[in-house]
């Protein structure tokens, strides 16, 4: 695959964006590790949703094997080069570590994981499948992010039979189009699709199979479907003058700048919501050159879903937060060719805890760019689409230990079950999917 | 008792005529190679020291030392291939000539080695007292090199080498002779009382540990590496002090053996000096912490240990040596009804639980991880509770959808309850072994429990017949 290699030279990318963790080099890899406890049955890695053996892979950094390091991680999270990036790890690993109950900085478990996987890499990338044996069974997978792609990986390194389904250019899900590239670059993220492509897994782009002639095909062609189909577009901002061009959502703004080259930004940037895609995008608006980035929330920071570490470096690198406003137009030019401004209102809770507009309380954000990021859709056309499909609140119900839904065909895991999380929790869907659809394929084919 | 703020007086007469300002030594090494060196050593604080082996003149190889690391310390143990001094005899006599007039009060002691001549030991011996050593210090204890000579430890190693190489030189020095003791051999003690007999004024033990620190697993070249190939060298560092500790407490508890002791092996600090000086030493040598840091280590030596003496109250270093000397017994005394077990002050757990994996895979499996859960009463192996915690179902928590897993009131320390292991103190032998692997500073400490039985030793049980274990053990 050649896709690999189409971002790997856009120097202009790689300068504006910086790595935020930078690499540790040998020595500090291996006074770090040195310092883990190697804790039985260890906090950290029940906090993993793919229960890497954290000790275990660094131990194997600390004793010089890193190979084996590697492969450790590996053989629990096959996304493991992406995950040791885009992880809030202080929220899940290193946020279990015992250390925090002994007045000492938890492992950097993070940037050690990321060290033994460039290691990895260095050394040219050679994964072998658990099964060397071609067994009867196959599958498809519908959407090619990190759940289906972790699905996919470990039926094939069992030995069955995988087709992943993608109706974009490019597979990798958000990884390729939607992290913050100070955090995971595009280029990393094919990179590590094409490690999974190397096992064996056959993947179809350009593919749109949501229709329900395409989907009884799949039926038909294929033991069981894996739906790894993530959520769909974002939620309009519906005020008037939401639809004006000055107006980007913030994953097309951020897929622009990731894949499609387009590093312009607004001057003054208003960035509305407050979770972690918003922060995603504020921070990026300023780094491709944006005087300022304010973001508008018309709750306050107990309300937010952004993760307090992002929300503290977003404040740190210069972005303004305005509490308990909301927008409710966007005030564009007499000519209509840019955006003034965006116009809101205060809010407030009341008594009864329930939000409400202040009156005479409209004030206007002097801005020429609005990027909203306030949540994404999900794919209710594609789910109806799938027959008998249980789906509540928009998310695909799921038994939570096997991933089938209540189409005994399909199972499912990711984004379109869980709403919108982490990637290492996709991955872990889909690996824990597949463990339950190899056992059903032995018993299907004996 | 000596007052609150008195000065302990850490001055000390070696042998009854060798006086330094404190027992702070260098060893003969390379830091005592040249007068500049032990000139500014003295400078930075260093009461004696033992000049680099003098003796005919040698060539030495390139490279000389390598050295084990161990979680990320370096040079926990060192390893040496040089031989003694590679300079002309009358320089050295020359400088030790000019130490001794700047430094009168300092003890420069002479270590010599030529050899097993009556005629060669009678010159050298003339030429460094002539000088102006304090004292003399017979190297019988290099283990590599010089040994294939005859020299060194292959004096060491025979008893009655050392007798009789100490009888010529004592037939011709005025001042007071050491003989530096090899650990190379299977009883130290032997060699040390056939130093005594040949009229040694006083000891030195113990010289380095022969070795082979590692192979390089690239080129499969022992390290140091001198053009592809290797030599068994001699070991030192803080990994040998345990070795060296026992060693000297078997000269010293020897009567035929016990002479002053100048204690060596792995000192890196005031700890490990007061160590050596409890087991009987008069003072004690260093050079591989003086090799990894310089000099300037000497000032904590003085000023740790006179803190540590003026919070015991001993007022010279006499008051505390050979203090430990009558704690160390044979086995067959130790009482064999004192019973400790483990506590676990659950407030100080932090949950990592190596002590539960340590007692169950390296000690007695009466730690166990029962707190909270469905399986009480039933015992889970290791492996069992890693099981559970494979299967587990996590995910990341979103601060706006997910409440935290901490604060329900129902847990009473930061750490879980499931995390904190219990201790089965009905099966627990008292080994220490969890205490040792635990992390946190007195969080599992070892406590006696009463067992209403008279103390009693293993001698004791076998001399009385009447006794009924005496049978089933």
């Amino acid at each position: 695959m050649s896709t690999a290699q189409k971002y790997e030279a856009n120097p202009e990318l790689v300068a504006r964006f910086p790595e935020i963790h930078p690499p540790l080099d040998q020595v500090s890899a291996v006074t770090e590790a040195n310092r883990c406890l190697y804790c039985f049955d260890a906090p950290c890695m029940a906090a993993c949703p793919t229960h890497i053996d954290v000790p275990r892979f660094i131990k194997k950094i600390a004793q010089g094997n890193l190979r084996g390091s590697a492969l450790t991680i590996l053989d629990a999270n096959i996304l493991g080069a992406s995950c040791a990036r885009v992880c809030p790890v202080d929220v899940l690993c290193e946020g279990a570590c015992v250390f925090h109950r002994y007045n000492k900085q938890p492992i950097e478990i993070g940037r050690l994981q990321r060290h033994a996987m460039d290691a990895f890499w260095r050394d040219g990338a050679k994964l072998e499948r658990k099964a060397a044996a071609e067994r009867p069974g196959r599958v498809a997978c519908i959407g090619a992010g990190p759940a289906s792609v972790s699905f996919a990986a470990e039926m094939r390194m069992q030995g069955f039979r995988a087709t992943v389904f993608e109706r974009k250019p490019l597979p990798g899900g958000l990884n390729t189009y939607g992290v913050a590239e100070y955090k995971l670059r595009s280029s990393d993220s094919l990179r590590e699709i094409e490690l999974v492509r190397s096992l064996g897994v056959e993947f179809l782009f350009g593919k749109d199979v949501g229709s329900e002639a395409a989907l009884s095909k799949l039926e038909q062609d294929y033991d069981f479907i894996f739906l790894g189909i993530g959520l769909g577009r974002m939620r309009e901002l519906d005020v008037p003058g939401g639809k004006h061009a000055g107006v980007v959502d913030a994953l097309k703004f951020i897929a622009d700048y990731k894949t499609d080259g387009k590093l312009t930004v607004g001057r003054r940037v208003a960035v509305v919501g407050a979770g972690n895609t918003a922060i995603d995008a504020a921070r990026a608006a300023l780094r491709l050159g944006a005087h300022e980035v304010r973001m508008l929330y018309r709750r306050d920071e107990s309300s937010m879903s952004a993760f307090l570490l992002e929300y503290e470096q977003a404040g740190d690198e210069g972005v303004r937060f305005h509490w308990w406003t909301q927008p409710v137009e966007v005030i564009v030019s007499k000519d209509s060719s840019r955006v003034e401004a965006i116009q809101c209102v205060r809010t407030e809770m009341n008594s009864r805890g329930e939000l409400r507009m202040l009156a005479e309380s409209r004030f206007a954000i002097p801005c020429d760019m609005v990027i909203p990021a306030i949540g994404q859709l999900p794919l209710m056309e594609f789910l109806r689409n799938c027959r008998g499909l249980q789906v509540d609140g928009g998310r695909v119900v799921v038994d939570r230990a096997t991933g089938q839904t209540s189409n005994p065909k399909y199972f499912a895991g990711g984004d379109c079950v869980n709403g919108g999380r982490e990637v290492v929790d996709a991955v872990a869907d889909g690996k824990r999917t597949a463990l339950a659809v190899a056992k059903l394929l032995e018993k299907l084919h004996g | 008792m000596a007052e609150k703020n008195f000065t302990p007086d850490l001055s000390v007469m070696f042998a009854g005529k060798i006086y330094s300002p404190n027992p702070f030594w260098l060893a003969s090494a390379p830091p005592t190679n040249c007068g500049e060196q032990v000139m500014r050593a003295f400078d930075a604080g260093w009461g004696g020291a033992v000049w680099k082996t003098v003796g005919d003149p040698i060539v030495n190889v390139s490279s000389r030392y390598s050295s084990i690391d161990w979680n990320g310390q370096r040079m926990m143990g060192l390893n040496n291939i040089e031989l003694i001094t590679d300079r002309p005899l009358e320089v050295n006599l020359r400088e030790i000539s000019e130490v001794k007039k700047r430094y009168p009060k300092h003890a420069v002691i002479a270590s010599l080695m030529v050899e097993s001549k009556r005629e060669a030991w009678h010159k050298i011996v003339q030429q460094t007292e002539d000088a102006g050593a304090d004292g003399l210090e017979l190297n019988f204890g290099c283990p590599h090199g010089m040994s294939e000579r005859g020299m060194g430890s292959a004096v060491g190693q025979v008893p009655e080498y050392t007798q009789m190489i100490t009888e010529w030189v004592k037939e011709k020095a005025r001042t007071p002779v050491l003989v530096k003791l090899t650990p190379n051999i299977s009883d130290i003690r032997v060699v040390a009382r056939a130093a005594k007999r040949g009229g040694a004024d006083g000891l030195s033990a113990i010289n380095t540990i022969n070795s082979i620190t590692g192979i390089d697993l690239d080129t499969f070249v022992p390290r140091p590496n001198v053009d592809g190939k290797s030599s068994h060298g001699g070991y030192c560092g803080p990994a040998v002090k345990p070795i060296a500790l026992n060693l000297v407490q078997q000269v010293q508890g020897d009567a035929e053996a016990s002479l002053p002791l100048s204690g060596i092996g792995g000192i890196s600090d005031w700890r490990d000096a007061a160590e050596f000086l409890l087991l009987g030493c008069s003072n004690v040598q260093v050079c591989t912490a003086v090799m990894h840091y310089g000099y300037r280590i000497v000032e904590d030596m003085a000023d740790g240990l006179a803190n540590w003496m003026r919070g015991k109250r001993f007022a010279r270093i006499a008051d505390f040596q050979g203090k430990s000397l009558r704690n160390v017994q044979e086995w067959k005394h130790l009482n064999l009804n004192y019973k400790i077990v483990a506590r676990i002050h659950e407030e100080k757990c932090i949950g990592c639980e190596l002590c539960y994996t340590a007692c169950w895979d390296g000690a007695h499996q009466c730690i166990h991880l029962d707190r909270v859960g469905p399986n009480g009463g039933e015992r889970m192996t290791p492996a069992m509770h890693e099981a559970i915690s494979k299967k587990s179902i996590a995910m990341t928590l979103i601060p706006k959808l997910d409440h935290a897993p901490t604060g329900n009131g129902s847990e009473p320390y930061a750490t879980p309850l499931a995390r904190i292991p219990r201790v089965d103190e009905d099966e627990c032998v008292g080994c220490n072994l969890c205490a040792l692997v635990c992390p946190v500073e007195s969080c599992i400490t070892m406590e006696q429990v009463e067992t209403g039985l008279a103390a009693q030793s293993w001698a004791q049980r076998m001399g009385d017949a009447s006794n009924p274990a005496r049978k089933c053990d």
